[in-house]
This record gives C-alpha cells, structure tokens and sequence, in this order.
C-alpha cells in the first residue's frame, strides 16, 4: 500500500510493483544511467544498417566524394538498384535462397516434429541420452563440416545444384528445431494424450489432432528461426555450388558483386539491403516467437 | 523419427567420423587419398601460418567474447529496466543478429574503406587523426577490426538471451536486498550474478563456440589477409581445402578445432554442476 503512494510521487505508478525499490531513482539520474548508454548502444548497433541505406541510395559522385556531408543523400538515385536488378543475376540469387529456405526449413520441421515427439514421448530405452545427443549435434558447427559435406555432395553427384544445399541444411536446423520442440512438446499435459489413447485415438492421431494444434508457437518459432538461420547460410553455399544461377544471395553478393578492385558499392549495399530485408520483415512480424525460440533453446 | 534420423547420420555423424578420417590422409580435389597417419597434423604444427592462425583464433574468440559479455550484460540490464517502448527496444537491438552476417559484413567492409571510410572521415572532421586509417590493410587494425564487427553481431545475442534469464529473477529480492541496505552494486554483485550464472555459462558457451568456428565475417572481411593476421581456423582450413585443393589437410584443420570446442562445452558443463550442487548444498 505504501510502496503504491511512495510510487506516485517518484515515478509513474505502473513501474512501482513490478520494479522493486527502483521507483526510488530519480527522472534525471535515470536519463543518465538507462537512457543516454542505451542511446548510445542503439546508434552502434543501427548505424551499419542506416549506412546501407544512406549508400544505395547514393550516387557515385558523392560516394566517393570527400565533401559535404556524407550521413545524407542530396540526389538520391535508383541506379544502383537498376543495377543490381537488371544487370546481374541478383533476382535469380533471391529466388534460390527463398526456395531453398523454404524447402530445408519445411523439411527439417516434419522430421524434427517426429523426432522430438519420439524422444518426448515414447519412452524408449536411453530416449534421454538420445536427447543429449540432439544437443551436442546443433553445437557442432558447420565450419567443421564442410570438407566432408564437400566430399560427400561430389560423390553423391550432387555439386552445383540446389539440392546439395537442400539436404545440408536439415543438418544444422534438425538438431535446432528438435531441441526447441521437445521443449514445447514437455509442456504438454501427458492427460491428454491418455484420454485420445482411452478413446482409441492412433499415435498418429494424437500426434496430429491433439500435440501438433498445441504446439503451434513452438512450430512457428522453429520455423522463423530455421527460415532465418537457412536464409544466412554462407559456408556451405560458398562450398557446394560454383555456378551462378544456383547460389544464394549473400553467396552472390560476394562472390559476383565483388568484380577486381573498382568495388561498386552503391550495388552492393543494395544487395546487402535486400537480401536483408526479406529477413527483417519476416522478423518483424513475429520477435515475439523468434525471442521465444532464441531463449528456449539457451536454456535447460 | 526415423527420416530425421536418417538425414542427420548420413549428413552429420558420417561426415563428423569422414572428416576425421580425411585429415589423416592426403586428399585432394577430385583424387582419393592415401592414409599418411599424423603427417598432416606434424606438417601443421610446424607451418607458421596455421600458427598464425591459432594464435588469431584465441586472440580472436578471448576478446570478442570478453567484451560481448560485458556489453551484452550491460544490454541487457539496461532494458530489463521499465522502458517506454520496451518491445521495441528489444526487436530493433536483435536486428544486428538476424541479418546474415555475410551482408552486414559488407556494410563493414565499406565502413571500414580505406579511402572512404566514414570513421576516418568523422574522426578527421573532430580533428583526431589527421590521415585516413587503412582498417583492414594492417595486421593490427585488421584484426580489431574484424573483432569489432564480431562484436558488433554477437551482442545483441548475449543481451536478448541474458535479458530473459533476468526477467526469471523476482523483484522480492531486489525489495529484500534494499531494505537491508544494498548498494546497486551489492545488488548486482550478490543477487543478479548467483541466480544468473547457469545462462550466463550456456551464452558464453554458445558464444565461444560460434565465435571460435566464425568464417564468414573474416572471408567477406580480409580473406584472412594482410599477410594472414585475421586468418581463423575456419578460413585457413577453407583456404587450403576449397581453393588450395588440399581437403585432407583442410580437414586436419577444421579437426583441431575440435578438441579446443569440447574444452569449452566441459568447463561450462562442469562448471553448472558445480554451482548446481553448491547451492543444493548451501543454505537454502
């Protein structure tokens, strides 16, 4: 009651009881201690995006121009997109990378839903350490794989197409996507699936009429995160294909945008832009689940 | 079950055990290799350059993790705080880390232009340096440099992740805290670090890990150039296995990264159970 009116006066009443003590710091050494370092760290981390923006946007002279004011275009251009757009095969890139997104991420979901479902639930002798091993898979990282991922794509005849780069990626997202489901799949009250099996449901149906429809966060917060994680895959991309019309976009951007020493920033900026965009647009639409996938897979 | 199973022993059991296997032959694009027992690890520890680039991997992953820690856990306080707006702080600090890196790498890569970089330029203007500074033409600068990109991505990481481990921690102890006296800093130090290490270790360790194996910030970045300063493990052994044709000896690289990451896993891992059974054992 007394923190309530002590509330009022400090501060605005809805921080008091959630806050702890905190009501008790006053407006200005607030704007010290949380609002100026906080500014500070959203400058940082904004900047590089705000300068991608500023540089597509830019004509040549001015990119490369020492005076003036550099944070702001005077005549902004569209020639750098035209550019990219019609003088490289930077939607061909775009394409690729939302196709193979698409699929891998498709992919590694049904086959993590089973996963997850069977370790969660069927109890199978050593499930636990099968569990553990899931972990310790998504912990390995692809910089170790790819030599042999390599050898394997050439031998299975795979180098150079979209497949090879469809079929790796499950690699890295299963154990990912498996992780944070089991999660979700444990939340689940084991009653209700005892009354499906009472009612003489299949495990298939229980897994598709009662577990699937409330696990739908979980699903979507693996799907967000397997989109995002496929989509800025750079390794195995740069290892497995060579020709142009298979790569993905951040693979192209550098690989073909980058032409000996005269680089052409404007366009590349622009590639930088929209290859990033589709990612922060998806993102934006859901934090919330991709936050949710962030944390769950950190903790336990 | 069984599909994920499949995919996952075919694509990463089997190349796990392959690449071992691979850097203990000589291999070559496109010829099988012969078995040559330690050959390629003897070759290794006596070639400067992968030296070199152990010592970058070390330096490389101890002072970006460092620092991503501290940035990330001040982050995170900051907007544990009752903010206007909060959600949004939180979705705009998390952009750095969804964009693929290859791409913000390249917005680096302009910034840190050597003849147009506008770093050099607002520094000149403020009158602090009075020449450009060649960021990525130097072995120092470089390797700052690319730590500071490394940074720049990973913090927001640490941050979001912390940022939910405090928000588990109930306010009654900061009330109990204050009313008997604690400073901020007391508060910090005796409540907010015990209940946070077990996910500050699980960052870290994920931070360590991904930082140590990074590849595409130094590729898009430096190649590993000048005069292989930034080269990391993971570049060096792309290096010499993609281009340079020589997979068994890529392989053997990316192999001894392997014991230094099982390192890392097992001091977090111990290091919970630790403190899990010193607080099963304390007071409480």
């Amino acid at each position: 009651m007394s923190e309530s009116t002590a509330a009022q006066r400090d501060a605005p009443p809805a921080t008091a009881d959630s806050q702890g003590m905190n009501y008790l710091v006053s407006l200005p050494r607030r704007i010290v201690t949380v609002y100026v370092p906080l500014g500070a760290f959203l400058v940082v981390l904004l900047f590089p995006f705000y300068w991608m923006i500023v540089t597509t946007f830019k004509p040549n002279e001015e990119l490369l121009s020492r005076e003036g004011n550099p944070f702001w275009v005077k005549n902004p251009t569209f020639a750098h997109i035209r550019k990219l757009l019609f003088d490289t095969s930077y939607p061909d890139w775009l394409w690729n990378t939302i196709l193979i997104s698409v699929v891998a991420t498709f992919v590694s979901i049904a086959c993590s839903v089973l996963a997850a479902y069977a370790i969660e639930r069927l109890r199978f002798k050593g499930s636990r350490y099968v569990g553990m091993s899931i972990f310790l898979a998504y912990l390995v990282p692809p910089s170790i794989l790819f030599i042999p991922l390599a050898q394997i794509i050439y031998q299975l005849q795979l180098f150079d197409t979209r497949l090879a780069l469809i079929l790796t990626y499950p690699t890295f997202l299963i154990p990912f996507c498996t992780w944070l489901l089991m999660g979700y799949f444990k939340s689940i009250p084991f009653e209700l699936e005892e009354c499906a099996l009472i009612d003489g449901a299949s495990r298939w149906q229980i897994l598709t009429k009662i577990v699937l429809p409330l696990a739908v966060p979980g699903l979507i917060s693996a799907g967000i995160f397997a989109f995002t994680l496929s989509w800025n895959e750079f390794i195995y991309a740069l290892t497995f294909v060579s020709s142009s019309e298979v790569k993905t976009v951040p693979v192209g951007v550098i690989t073909e945008l980058v032409e000996g020493d005269v680089y052409h920033w404007g366009a590349l900026m622009a590639g930088a832009l929209f290859g990033s965009l589709p990612v922060a647009v998806l993102y934006s639409f859901f934090v919330e689940y991709y936050v949710s996938g962030l944390t769950g897979a950190v903790k336990e | 079950m069984l599909p994920a199973a499949v995919l996952l022993l075919v694509f990463l059991t089997y190349p796990l055990g392959l690449g071992t296997w691979l850097g203990f032959t000589d291999t070559k694009i496109g010829r099988g290799g012969e078995w040559v027992g330690l050959e390629n690890y003897v070759f290794l520890w006596g070639d400067s350059v992968t030296r070199l680039a152990l010592f970058n991997t070390i330096f490389y992953t101890t002072i970006a993790s460092v620092i991503k820690f501290a940035l990330g856990l001040w982050l995170a306080l900051l907007l544990n705080k009752h903010l206007p707006f909060k959600a949004f702080f939180r979705a705009v600090v998390l952009l750095p880390f969804i964009v693929p890196t290859a791409l913000s790498a390249i917005a680096f890569w302009w910034i840190y232009d050597a003849q147009f970089s506008i770093l050099s330029w607002g520094l000149v203007k403020l009158g602090l340096i009075d020449r450009y500074i060649d960021f990525l033409g130097e072995p120092w600068n470089a390797r700052l440099a690319t730590i500071a990109a490394n940074i720049w991505r990973g913090v927001p990481f640490v941050a979001i992740t912390l940022l939910a481990g405090l928000q588990t921690i109930s306010p009654s102890y900061y009330e109990a805290a204050s009313l008997d006296g604690a400073s901020p800093w007391q508060q910090f130090r005796h409540v907010t670090l015990p209940l946070l290490t077990p996910i500050i270790a699980v960052v870290m360790t994920f931070s360590v890990l991904f930082t140590f194996t990074d590849f595409q910030l130094i590729y898009v970045l430096t190649r590993g150039g000048p005069l292989n300063a930034t080269h990391l493990m993971a570049t060096l052994s792309f290096q010499r296995a993609i281009p340079g044709g020589a997979l068994g000896e890529g392989a053997a690289i990316a192999t001894a990264m392997v014991p230094f990451l099982l390192a890392a896993i097992l001091v977090s891992y111990f290091g919970l159970q630790r403190r899990a059974w010193q607080q099963g054992g304390g007071d409480k």
